[in-house]
């Protein structure tokens, strides 16, 4: 780590994070959030999926704007590749959960970043979910992220960032460790 | 009866609170279950050793004065120096008497004692932080074929049936266990979550006298960043027994364990297992070289250098790519889990609202909040680092004898 007379900014307000952990230990009902996406079938396997608002802090809160997601397949699916896929989507937010853990872990611990680039990469053998190998799972063998740093700091030091990154990600959780889902018809 | 204070648990503990009391001439009386040293005579598997070396094991008024400074306590020595310790002291123990409740009362508390009721102005809780296993909620689903096993009522492993044994938990105690059930020639499978991973000894030295030395066991509750971690950190994979570097996952993969990584959940009789294994192992391998740079710099800093083996590191954890995920604890593999996950501390009988909304004591380096006059001794991280070992009660139990003193003294003067 190099010591400068300039301020680390990341952009991250660390001082709000642990403010905030500091303040729902206290509030434990605060710190229990939802989450919430809505997804509509448009044709094939097209689909749309919006998010806007979710609970949290005892209140229901409200994205600055609604965000807008295409969902489909790629051509030699024979699908008309309208958006991401599915997977991809869950490329695009483990990669993103990360490296917002690499900017906070930084600010925390002092690290001045100029640039980071993930690049994350999903293995998978689509007989599973074609059906035509029941030893094959449907989901992810194994996913691989790669993170490029340019920063003030040690190989270590960095080492250490994405470490922290890991230990302290919702969707690297959500991925890694098995989680009960119910899916019901309403 | 009434008595000034009144030392719940006889073990190292309160024990030590005795003394301190006695020094100050504070009237007192040490409740036990059931003899000295209760805990480490019948919750503890025979082939334990301390984790500490025999010269750390200080006591008010005690040191070690055997033959062999540096090695490691059996348990059976564990209970025969603590039994030895309480005649040393003239500790005022009452074995045999259970302690049912603790409530307030008019002038400090009252304690429901066997067939009495006691009556004291300050009550010290030193039953200790390992009273009960710490169980998570998927040993619920584990088969009912399967044979459950806790730290608590493991011996040895003739006692589990032949085949597969599942240890989940890769502290002291799940890596030491693992070892000693790999050797009887069970094959063993690891689930390590977070752990602490730590060398038995560096540069020529036992690792707790470089935890000592740096001062990382002085380190005082008020001034650990991440207090709540610092008192659930596993106990690092280390073991009192001679020999060997390491007792880590390198260790017992090398001799044929099986490592997966945290269990996750059970469900239709499959374990499930985290693929975060790999950044579990990168985090202990990365604090475990903080710690070794952190010795370095201490010996370089201290002039050291000369007359210490060289500084060096150790190889990275290896995890195997090929992993498994899950594990079928129906498929006949797997006879016996044994539950390392832990332990908490027992207060039920404690009849005072002083633990928070997970139960846990809250106090304050051992002054319990809420609760004037009631002191809680023997609690990992208590007053500092060294808290969660035995000579840790040499200086908390110092603190607290002082605190309780003047709070007696501020009593008298109203």
């Amino acid at each position: 780590m190099t010591i400068t007379d300039r301020p680390v900014d990341n952009g991250v307000n660390v001082a709000a994070l642990l403010g905030a952990r500091e303040a729902l230990s206290s509030a434990p009902d605060a710190a229990q959030f939802i989450w919430r996406a809505s997804c509509t079938w448009r044709n094939g396997t097209h689909s749309r999926s919006t998010v806007a608002g979710f609970a949290g802090l005892g209140a229901e809160q409200q994205h600055r704007s609604t965000y807008e997601f295409d969902v489909d397949h790629p051509e030699c699916f024979a699908s008309e590749d309208n958006g991401a896929t599915p997977v991809e989507y869950v490329l695009v937010g483990l990669a993103g959960c990360l490296t917002a853990g690499v900017a906070a872990v930084a600010q925390l611990r002092g690290i001045q970043l100029r640039s980071v680039t993930a690049t994350i990469e999903g293995d998978m053998n689509i007989l599973g979910i074609l059906g035509g190998d029941p030893d094959v799972r449907n989901g992810f063998e194994a996913v691989t992220v790669r993170f490029a740093i340019d920063a003030d700091a040690s190989r270590d030091d960095l080492q250490a960032l994405i470490a922290q990154s890991q230990k302290r990600s919702a969707v690297f959780d959500i991925v890694a460790n098995p989680t009960k889902v119910l899916v019901e018809l309403a | 009866m009434q008595t000034t204070a009144v030392v719940v648990g006889a073990g190292h503990a309160g024990l030590a609170m005795s003394r301190r009391l006695t020094e100050r001439s504070i009237d007192h009386v040490v409740l036990e279950r059931g003899e000295v040293a209760n805990s480490w005579r019948t919750q503890r598997w025979p082939s334990l050793r301390l984790l500490t070396p025999n010269w750390q094991t200080r006591l008010p008024g005690h040191g070690y004065a055997g033959d062999d400074p540096d090695g490691y306590m059996p348990v059976a020595e564990v209970v025969a120096t603590i039994s030895r310790y309480a005649r040393l002291i003239g500790a005022p123990v009452r074995t045999g008497v259970t302690v049912h409740a603790v409530r307030t009362a008019a002038q400090g508390f009252q304690i429901q004692a066997g067939d009495d009721v006691l009556y004291a102005r300050a009550v010290v809780l030193a039953t200790g932080a390992c009273s009960l296993p710490a169980i998570p909620g998927a040993a619920g689903a584990v088969p009912r074929s399967i044979t459950a096993v806790t730290p608590l009522t493991y011996r040895d492993p003739g006692q589990l049936p032949d085949g597969g044994v599942l240890v989940i938990g890769a502290s002291a105690t799940g890596v030491q266990l693992a070892a000693e059930i790999h050797r009887s020639g069970r094959p063993v499978t690891l689930a390590a979550g977070e752990h602490v991973r730590l060398p038995r000894s560096y540069r020529g030295r036992d690792i707790f006298w470089w935890l000592e030395a740096t001062g990382l066991l002085a380190e005082r509750y008020d001034q650990i960043d991440d207090l709540v971690r610092a008192r659930h950190l596993p106990s690092p994979q280390l073991t009192g027994a001679p020999g060997a570097t390491f007792s880590d996952l390198n260790t017992l993969a090398a001799r044929g364990v099986r490592i997966v990584g945290r269990l996750g959940r059970i469900t239709g009789g499959v374990a499930q297992f985290s693929g975060a294994l790999a950044n579990t192992c990168a985090l202990a391998d990365l604090k475990m070289n903080r710690f070794l740079n952190r010795a370095d710099q201490w010996a370089t800093a201290r002039g050291l250098d000369d007359e210490l083996p060289l500084p060096h590191r150790f190889a990275a954890t290896r995890v195997d790519p090929r992993t498994p995920l899950e594990l079928d604890l129906n498929s006949g593999e797997i006879a016996a889990v044994l539950w390392a996950t832990g332990f908490r501390p027992d207060l039920s009988w404690l009849d005072i609202p002083v633990c928070d909304r997970v139960g846990r004591i809250r106090h304050d380096g051992g002054v319990v909040t809420g609760a004037p006059g009631l002191y809680v001794l023997g609690m990992p991280v208590l007053r500092t680092r060294a808290s969660t070992y035995i000579h840790g009660a040499y200086e908390d139990s110092e603190a607290l004898a002082g605190h309780l003193h003047s709070f007696l003294s501020r009593r008298c003067q109203r």
